[in-house]
């Protein structure tokens, strides 16, 4: 039987430039040129002001842990990193978004709330995907 | 102070003969064993019922048909395990506009056996596909719980307070004979459970089960028309966050359950002391105490401490989720239906662990991972 594989996202017109970003090594999130809110997931329109008059910038990569849980049935692809963490980051720039915490061994100890993380990409499929490592002293 | 009523309220109520394992029925039967009780408790027929709401999958249109049930008013809303309460609301304005007159709202689903149940997809190119599944998460143990290290972080919760609300429940549970887990439980038998997703252990988490229920919903001036005492609808209320947990405005408070109940003590013109029994969806044990501070019975920081203190348990101020809850007597998935249920059993004076004196409940609703939420104001009279 073959090894599952890890969740492959698939892009669609709307967060192409996303992905695209990533592809690139470029953590590209959207903002809103009115009131120049950042905002994340991918939309048309800002979800503060409303305003359709929105952008694509790149992002810092920089990022503190907002939150997370440690998971222990791993799902499909992720046996051999079970435990893992399922994090929140929060990025600089204000949005929150989903990423796993690589390059450190996921146990409460070693995950601190508000830690700085910086982006890191990952193969993915077809695609790179954001992640986030500690960020360490810098 | 007045309370106020909206003319309408539930004259039938019942669950499926079994909750718990079974695996020789399909998701349609337990719809529909839920919908014969109910009816029979109601003392009604499939001719008397002229207005349907449940879940899509069956769906309305699957639970009527089958019923020989022809509507003239149908609601699929499915917006998670708050649906039902949301069903009760949006039924108690079809028949205030006289869309319908009578209306049934199923509930059942085949959550642990999983007989003709619907898939369940995970589509890659969708929001969640896209920005939450890449990362691992494995259904609502590894996602529901995301927010609660913020919250610990936040306001000093303790894991001993996290696990005691199990402990708490279970006190209830041990008077139900339908519940699943009835033994006594201590804080330290949840940190023996094994981790599910850190914080969360095994015994913090719901139950798995198979199950289902049913109501009738009409104008209450028609209740004497029926067997049972009616329990009327005083206020609701229904609201939303985000569909991705990542996206949750807050993560120390839903804005969902905030809306919702803010809408709901509204309409119904109570206030908080006016409520004798609460009814707070427990998919894990930290939702519980999201729902006592969005609902202001106590506040911000509060209610970790508020159950650990015994307060909402057997002999407390506040009894919650005296069925035992989803930690500890059943939890199909869709658990929405049995806030419902035990809210009116505690109304109309028949609940396995009744609390003297109940005139006002009031239940709150979760769907997906505080996505939505919904909120009745239940009462024993007008």
């Amino acid at each position: 039987m073959a090894t599952p594989s890890k969740a492959v996202p698939q892009p669609t017109p709307d967060t192409q430039p996303y992905w695209d970003g990533a592809a690139n090594g470029e953590l590209r999130i959207q903002r809103c040129r009115d009131c120049s809110r950042p905002y994340f997931y991918p939309r048309p329109i800002c979800p503060k002001c409303h305003s359709t008059n929105v952008e694509w910038f790149t992002a810092s990569g920089r990022a503190t842990l907002y939150s997370y849980s440690i998971n222990h049935r791993p799902a499909p692809g992720f046996a051999d990193d079970a435990p893992y963490a399922i994090a929140v980051v929060q990025l600089d720039e204000g949005p929150r978004m989903m990423a796993n915490i690589v390059g450190i061994e996921n146990t409460p100890e070693n995950l601190i709330l508000d830690m700085p993380l910086k982006v890191t990409f990952e193969k993915r499929g077809d695609v790179m995907l954001p992640q986030f490592t500690p960020a360490g002293e810098e | 102070m007045a309370i106020s009523s909206q003319g309408v309220a539930i004259v039938g109520a019942a669950e499926t003969d079994k909750v718990g394992k079974l695996p020789d029925h399909s998701t349609l039967q337990l719809h529909l064993e839920g919908a014969l009780n109910a009816m029979a408790d109601a003392g009604l027929t499939p001719a008397d019922i002229d207005g349907i709401a449940t879940v899509a999958n069956p769906g309305p249109v699957q639970i009527a048909h089958s019923l020989g049930i022809e509507p003239a008013w149908m609601d699929g809303t499915a917006v998670g395990g708050t649906s039902f309460l949301l069903h009760v609301r949006h039924a108690a304005a079809a028949i205030k506009a006289g869309y319908a007159t009578t209306v049934l709202i199923t509930h059942g689903e085949s959550g642990r056996s999983r007989v003709g149940a619907p898939p369940r997809p995970m589509e890659p190119a969708s929001m969640q596909g896209q920005f939450e599944m890449p990362y691992g998460p494995l259904g609502p143990p590894t996602t529901f719980t995301i927010p609660m290290l913020r919250y610990m972080k936040e306001y000093g919760l303790t894991h001993e307070q996290l696990a005691y609300v199990a402990v708490a429940q279970r006190k209830w549970a041990a008077a139900n004979p339908r519940a699943m887990f009835r033994d006594p439980l201590t804080v330290q038998d949840v940190f023996d459970s094994r981790m599910i997703a850190y914080p969360f252990h095994l015994l913090e988490c719901c139950l798995v089960t198979d199950g289902g229920g049913a109501l009738i919903v009409t104008s209450a001036d028609r209740a004497k028309d029926f067997p049972k005492p009616p329990v009327h609808i005083l206020g609701t209320g229904e609201a939303m966050d985000s569909w991705m947990i990542s996206q949750m405005e807050d993560f120390t408070s839903s804005k969902g359950f905030r809306q919702s109940s803010r809408a709901a003590f509204a309409q119904a013109g109570i206030t908080h002391a006016d409520v004798d029994h609460v009814m707070i969806y427990d998919a894990f044990a930290h939702v519980p105490i999201y729902g006592l501070e969005d609902m202001g019975f106590v506040g911000r920081g509060e209610a970790g401490a508020f159950i650990a203190e015994g307060r909402t348990e057997p002999g407390g101020e506040l009894p919650l989720n005296t069925n035992g809850g989803g930690l500890s007597y059943t939890h199909t998935g869709m658990y929405g239906m049995f806030l419902i249920q035990e809210s009116v059993r505690q109304l109309r004076g028949e609940a396995a662990a009744q609390v003297p004196g109940v005139e006002v409940g009031v239940a709150l609703g979760n769907g997906g991972m505080f996505a939505t939420s919904g909120t009745l104001v239940l009462g024993s009279h007008t």
